[in-house]
């Protein structure tokens, strides 16, 4: 018989502890914190694939909350527009006209690209500018863009190839969504998910969100989605944003969502040797354009990026 | 919508046909995820493209456009043949078993009575047989009961006749049509969500009535997770449609008298229908307090039982209506002096948009009320190819008068299920932007200012107009709303106490119960009344409480008529009052009165097995067969679009719909197959709202430019990238758009021949932020639905082709 327990999706919890701050960092690049007195609930967005409907409300409420400017661009023949992430948009939405070979259906897979917040983040592991990058203890990861000296080093270090680096300023520095930690901050949950007129994005805590992703994923297994699971990559220490993924086992097929994203080794090894020592303590120009050269690679930096970072580590040393 | 909303989340499954809710209706898709998520119900989505309600879909079929009434057709002809009818609520709530009149037929695609010269029926056997007591008669065994001559008509409909019409596989039909027919059940519901996918054809009615059919057949009528769900096309829409914007109506669907009907008895004679079954409700019987009322409501004190309530006043219709088809043509020749043009861009939104801008041209003047820089108030301006003119041969005075926009302004919006929302002014006017009702007003007391001065033929209508506003020049909404809700002229005293006073001279009445036909009550809208009561604005209620969760949610805003949540709903319960589901309990019979969640749609006291859940019929029961009040048949038929790809296989001498109306030197603008061969279809995208949202920044940073969607298989034969420009031409204009090449797109199999889809989304024109571009209307045909003049922007040919893009 019919079940009319009308449960809309969680809504932003009120026993997330809402104020954090420098207090209550769990990591921070290129430098080491004291270990915060208490630990804040982590708290999760949960991002349903099955119920998107590639509305882009979320990506312009992404626009107007965090006041981004993006230019008119052009279509390029499809809807992914704007195509991919920049300094101007953090979230955007990636289609995929994928075939079922085993149904021989067409599936349109819509995906919500954008920072995962990993518990283990790459980006603040490869990033060499101490404060530039950190983690508070509910598992946001954020950049203060006072500290950063847009190297780019955090985009080689992410196993989503999620920064972008502004490069019209002449001071470059690193973007990506901050979870809405402003909003989180004062008991809001982000404004994607405030935005979400189906509620595929939901906000909560971590726990929460992966109860609820097992309602969904029971409801997609009984829909023939055998495969249906939640997307909380353990290479990565898991994520503070989820999936809910009707093909789980197929990661990729959703815009070459990783399948098993891990932190590249160069980067585990830069952040082995300089764990304790810190950045200061690298102590040369030299190291700096080995590593550079090593961990993000000969094209994925400007010249200007590379000066700046040069000048900054100088200066450090002085 | 007979339902609502929040209702969807009842359902069992969803049907969305003839609209996209997923792209177009964004925030009330939210209830198809609601009851997938929390009933498991299942989403049908039938379309000739995939789409995004596709995407969340559990199951998707192709169709082609502009054959709906044969895909649907061919349901009820599955339904019947599998016996998949709940045959309790068809037998004693539709028509289905009366008798219709000897002589009634229907051959080679036409029913009886054809005029091919005037285009039209005569429709005298489209009827009842009556017996000696003046009510049908009843037998559903007889030949030519409804229901006989219903199973004979979607006969040939066959899931063969189905794919090679519609190029549906037959699998895929047969699947559609298995899963809805699984909704004959009676405990068992799918709601129908459908917007102008249906509407914008040449029969777009039909269309909708043959779904109305269908869940009529399978009991989905009056029930929760039922209905037939209109989803409007703006916030207001419905709002516009019940106050009646419309040429030929008047607030509440009552109707433009016609210059036929010169005085108010012969207005009357056809109106306030007798019961054609015994003890029917009928409840247009109360014509006459709504009309009465509403002339109160117009004029006031000039309006007396003398002069019959100002009867005189009101204009009488030469035509049948003035609807946007017939004014631009008129305006084409040359016999319109003036236009008004309030929240409307009929440049963009009218079909064949060399003829509008022509039209425009011989205005004297046109007058453009909006908060927007509209394309139709810069019609005369060049804007290279996208608005190719002669701005010095244009002689058309225009005055732009800016608005503020919904979100500057107090007042009601009526959403698509019936429920009329309060909402508060969020921000002030910029610069010299007037609400609308300022700007009408002040119009209206200068042209009242110049009858008195300088006086004019037949000048009572504007003089004796009722202006009872605290300030004349600007009304409040508040003003406003309370007038429409209606309020007693005169102390009204009881029936059989004259001394005792029931409701006091200028109170609000507390609903269209109270109306009289002898001018003591005023009534704007009589449907709206109960709105704006001595209890206060119930329009502005907020609160969320919903007794056992059904979704009527009877105290959030204020539902038309009388905070009814579910038309119909006396059909929730069967003939002896028992719900049909009692996990989805609406209304029952409790012995001596219905009660339940919702405001019965039925006397309270109205027993069961005695009295007819469709009381706006004088049968009290809904229609299968609609008599003449249909003017292109009593049951849907396929007919083709105008410009089809293929024949109609059932009538090939058919061109479109027979009845349908098409202006001198419009005939010879439709293109055909050969010249043009690929089906086109336009719509919506979620990324924008109509010619809006291209006016702001963000929106059109989303869908910065005019694209026009094909398949691979077209794209490969016409050498068509995506990204890559193409020229679309019809046999009325041509525009050039970015091509997306898309697996959504296949192309299809109709009668023995392949035909490819073009889809053109509908957002782009010469003003705004976005980059300049095209509508569809560049190319679409000069021609309406057969009923109510819908332009046929959803079915029409073109040619394609690839050309070198503008250099940048």
């Amino acid at each position: 018989m019919a079940n009319f327990e009308f449960v809309l999706p969680p809504a932003p919890t009120t026993n997330i502890k809402v104020a954090f701050g420098e207090g209550d960092l769990v990591a921070r690049s290129a430098s080491s914190v004291p270990p915060p007195a208490k630990q804040l609930t982590p708290v999760a967005k949960l991002i349903d694939v099955s119920k998107c409907i590639g509305c882009k409300a979320c990506e312009v409420a992404c626009l107007e909350w965090n006041n981004l400017r993006h230019p008119i661009g052009i279509n390029t023949g499809s809807y992914n527009i704007p195509p991919d992430l920049d300094p101007n948009i953090f979230t955007v939405m990636r289609f995929t006209e994928w075939v079922n070979p085993e149904t021989k259906n067409l599936e349109w897979l819509i995906r919500k690209d954008g920072c995962m917040h990993c518990v283990d983040p790459g980006c603040l592991k490869a990033c060499p500018a101490p404060g530039a990058i950190v983690q508070y203890s509910n598992g946001i990861v954020d950049f203060d863009h006072e500290k950063c000296i847009g190297c780019g080093y955090c985009v080689r270090g992410c196993p989503f190839n999620i920064p972008r680096i502004s490069r019209n300023a002449d001071q470059p520095k690193a973007y990506k969504c901050t979870l809405c930690s402003d909003r989180v901050a004062v008991g809001q949950g982000p404004a994607c998910a405030k935005s979400c007129p189906t509620h595929a994005i939901v906000f909560g805590t971590k726990d929460e969100m992966k109860k609820h992703a097992e309602g969904r994923i029971k409801d997609l297994k009984s829909r023939g989605f055998s495969n249906a699971g939640l997307y909380d990559p353990p290479g990565v220490g898991g994520t503070h944003v989820m999936y809910v993924l009707a093909h789980a086992d197929k990661p990729e097929i959703y815009a070459g969502l990783p399948k098993d994203p891990k932190i590249s080794t160069v980067v585990e090894i830069w952040k082995g040797l300089f764990k304790y020592a810190g950045f200061i303590a690298i102590g040369g120009l030299a190291a700096v354009s080995v590593l550079h050269q090593v961990i993000a690679g000969p094209n994925r930096v400007s010249r200007a990026d590379e000066d700046n970072a040069k000048r900054l580590a100088g200066s450090d040393k002085k | 919508m007979t339902n609502s909303w929040t209702d969807i989340k009842n359902t069992d499954l969803v049907v969305i046909m003839g609209g996209n809710a997923a792209e177009a209706h964004p925030c009330g898709f939210k209830w198809v995820t609601e009851a997938k998520a929390n009933r498991g119900a299942k989403l049908i989505v039938v379309d000739p493209r995939f789409t995004r309600s596709a995407a969340v879909a559990d199951y998707y079929a192709p169709i082609r456009q502009g054959t709906d009434i044969a895909f649907l057709l061919g349901v009820m002809n599955y339904c019947i043949a599998n016996n998949k009818v709940q045959w309790e609520y068809v037998k004693a709530f539709t028509n289905a078993p009366y008798i219709i009149k000897e002589g009634f037929g229907y051959q080679d695609g036409l029913f009886t009575g054809y005029d091919e010269a005037k285009r039209d029926y005569n429709k005298s056997t489209w009827d009842y047989e009556l017996g000696a007591d003046g009510y049908v008669k009843s037998d559903i065994d007889h030949p030519r009961s409804v229901w006989n001559l219903m199973k004979k008509h979607v006969s040939v409909y066959t899931p063969e006749m189905v794919e090679r019409i519609c190029g549906t596989p037959k699998d895929k039909f047969l699947k559609v049509a298995e899963m809805i027919s699984e909704c004959s059940s009676p405990t068992k519901t799918m709601t129908s969500m459908y917007a102008l996918g249906w509407t914008q054809h040449s029969k777009g009615s039909q269309n909708i009535r043959c779904m109305a059919m269908l869940q009529l057949i399978l009991g989905n009528i009056g029930v929760r997770g039922g209905g037939m769900n209109a989803l409007r096309g703006h916030s207001n829409i419905q709002g516009l449609t019940d106050l009646g914007l419309m040429s030929n109506l008047l607030p509440g669907y009552l109707t433009i008298p016609n210059e036929k009907e010169a005085t108010l008895d012969v207005y009357m004679s056809t109106r306030g229908f007798k019961p054609l079954r015994p003890n029917q409700m009928s409840y247009w019987q109360n014509y006459k307090k709504f009309f009465v009322s509403f002339q109160k409501a117009m004029w006031g004190s000039a309006a007396t039982p003398e002069n019959n309530f100002a009867y005189d006043y009101l204009p009488k219709l030469d035509v049948p209506s003035y609807d946007v088809l017939r004014v631009f043509e008129l305006m084409h020749q040359g016999k319109v002096n003036g236009y008004f043009c309030q929240g409307f861009n009929p440049l963009l939104s009218a079909p064949n948009r060399k003829k509008l801008t022509a039209a425009l041209s011989k205005l004297k003047y046109l007058v453009v009320m909006d908060p927007l820089q509209t394309e139709t108030a810069r019609f005369w301006q060049n804007h290279g190819e996208y608005n190719e003119v002669n701005s010095g041969s244009i002689q058309t005075e225009v005055i732009e008068l800016p608005t503020t926009c919904f979100a500057e302004d107090e007042g009601s919006l009526t959403n698509s299920g019936r429920w009329l929302q309060w909402h508060w002014a969020g921000g002030t006017p910029p610069g010299e932007a007037k609400h609308d009702s300022w700007i009408m007003s002040q119009i209206h007391l200068r042209l009242k200012a110049l009858y008195q001065k300088e006086g004019g033929a037949f000048s009572d209508p504007i003089l004796k107009l009722d202006w009872r506003y605290k300030d004349p020049g600007s009304p409040t909404s508040e003003e406003l709303a309370k007038e429409v809700n209606g309020y007693a002229t005169e102390d009204i005293t009881d029936p059989n106490d004259a001394t005792k006073v029931v409701l006091a001279k200028g109170k609000q009445v507390v609903s269209f119960a109270v109306l009289r036909d002898d001018g003591k009550t005023a009534c704007g809208c009589w449907i709206y009344s109960g709105s704006f009561n001595e209890a206060g604005n119930n329009m502005a209620r907020r609160s969320t409480n919903d007794p056992d969760s059904t979704g009527a949610y009877p105290t959030w805003a204020w539902s038309w008529p009388v905070n009814r949540r579910i038309l119909y709903n006396r059909a929730s319960a069967d003939i002896n009052g028992k719900p049909w589901d009692d996990s989805r309990k609406l209304l029952w019979w409790d012995g001596s009165k219905w009660t339940g969640y919702d405001v019965p749609d039925i006397l309270p006291t109205a027993k069961p097995d005695v009295v007819g859940p469709f009381i706006m019929n004088p049968e009290g029961t809904a229609r299968l067969f609609t008599r003449g009040l249909m003017r292109d048949g009593p049951f849907p038929a396929h007919y083709e679009p105008f410009e089809a790809p293929v024949v109609n296989v059932l009538a090939p001498k058919i061109r479109g719909n027979p009845v349908a109306r098409v202006f001198k030197g419009d005939m010879e603008q439709f293109g055909d197959a050969k010249e043009f061969p690929y089906a086109a279809t336009s719509y919506r995208l979620t990324e924008h709202f109509h010619f809006w949202t291209k006016h702001a920044h963000n929106p059109a940073v989303m869908q910065p430019e005019f694209f026009v969607e094909i398949g691979e298989e077209l794209a490969k034969q016409k050498g068509i990238t995506g990204g890559g420009w193409v020229r679309v031409w019809s046999k009325r204009g041509s525009v050039k758009a970015k091509a997306v090449v898309t697996k959504r797109i296949k192309p299809l199999q109709c009668d023995g021949k392949t035909v490819h889809i073009v889809g053109i989304p509908l957002h782009w024109g010469f003003m705004g932020e976005t980059k300049k571009g095209f509508g569809p209307n560049s190319l679409t045909p000069y021609v309406g639905d057969a009923n109510i003049e819908t332009p046929e922007y959803k079915a029409f040919l073109v040619d394609i082709e690839s050309i070198t893009g503008p250099t940048a």
